[in-house]
């Protein structure tokens, strides 16, 4: 199926979020997750099952003033 | 002098002094300078991880959280809705509910739309949030700002990355008078002299980026710049002599030899 993720698609096979975000090497802790608008709070993203044409945003802090 | 704690959202800091985390050569740069500047806030940025190279470093993998409150921004939001996203998003992400809102008008100025700055900031305080508004030194969109519920209010002294200092020192003056909450100068300081005028203003802090990390040397501004609103914080408490146009002696009249 075929999901994007900060904006490029990407196909994948059916999984959970934090199963996605062990496939991008990205630190669960240290992110902020939103599916279709909605924030998924770290403690759901083992249950939270992605489904076709999701739209997910994975953004962290980095420097700013 | 008795202890001189700034207390924001009910938690005391030490230093006066915030600091951003962008503009840096190096992460390394970066840790050295706030460690110079004595700052317990930093500034960062929410943007989009980049999955296609995941070799980046992590801001976070260089800073020590017990160490640093983490003040998450908005930079780059021009409207309420973008602005409160990225709270919400900063709040997940760093687990505290301090962020410093902007909502900027235009790229040029990059000074804030108080209009939805203000309708931002309504939101966030209903959600829960510390909210720290960077903002014009408008006394009345301060004191609009302080009534909505924020923890304080952060005017710009001059555009930010400008360096131009306090350029309205006058309405910092009046935005003191206005307001109860924590006025924290935001944007505009350029070396250290304008970090002391800011403090000896009576300003409860003021917060910088570009004016440390855009220096020739930045470890030296971080110093610098530590020193100066400690210094311009203690002349204010110390409270400055009247100005006066004609001179006034500082040794005896009495006894010159004649």
């Amino acid at each position: 199926m075929e999901i994007q993720v900060n904006g490029e698609s990407r196909t994948i096979e059916p999984m959970s979020l934090l199963e996605l975000l062990g496939t991008l090497d990205i630190k669960p802790t240290r992110v902020a997750v939103e599916r279709n608008r909605d924030i998924v709070p770290k403690r759901e993203y083992e249950t939270t099952l992605l489904a076709g044409g999701d739209i997910i945003e994975i953004v962290q802090f980095v420097g700013g003033g | 002098m008795a202890t001189d704690k700034l207390i924001i959202g009910g938690r005391e800091f030490n230093s006066r002094l915030m600091v951003g985390t962008g503009k840096y050569a190096s992460f390394e740069q970066m840790v050295q300078a706030i460690e110079l500047s004595g700052a317990e806030i930093v500034t960062v940025a929410v943007r989009r991880v980049n999955i296609s190279d995941r070799n980046k470093e992590s801001l976070l993998d260089h800073l020590d959280l017990k160490k640093y409150t983490l003040l998450p921004n908005t930079a780059g939001c021009y409207t309420a809705d973008d602005a409160v996203r990225t709270c919400r998003l900063a709040r997940e992400a760093g687990l505290s509910d301090f962020v410093k809102l902007e909502v900027l008008a235009d790229e040029k100025t990059l000074f804030p739309d108080n209009e939805e700055l203000l309708k931002a900031a309504a939101i966030l305080i209903k959600e829960g949030f510390t909210v720290l508004p960077y903002t014009t030194d408008d006394p009345v969109v301060c004191r609009k700002l302080e009534q909505l519920g924020c923890a304080a209010v952060m005017p710009l002294g001059a555009p930010i990355g400008s360096g131009l200092g306090i350029r309205n020192p006058y309405n910092m003056r009046i935005i003191l008078e206005t307001v109860k909450v924590p006025v924290i100068v935001d944007a505009g300081v350029g070396t250290a002299s304008d970090a002391a005028i800011a403090m000896e203003l009576g300003c409860d802090g003021v917060l910088m980026n570009t004016g440390i990390a855009g220096a020739k040397d930045p470890l030296a501004m971080a110093e610098a710049m530590n020193l100066a609103v400690r210094a311009g914080r203690l002349a204010y408490r110390a409270g400055r002599i009247p100005r006066k146009l004609y001179a006034t002696a500082s040794s005896p009249l009495d006894g010159v030899i004649e």
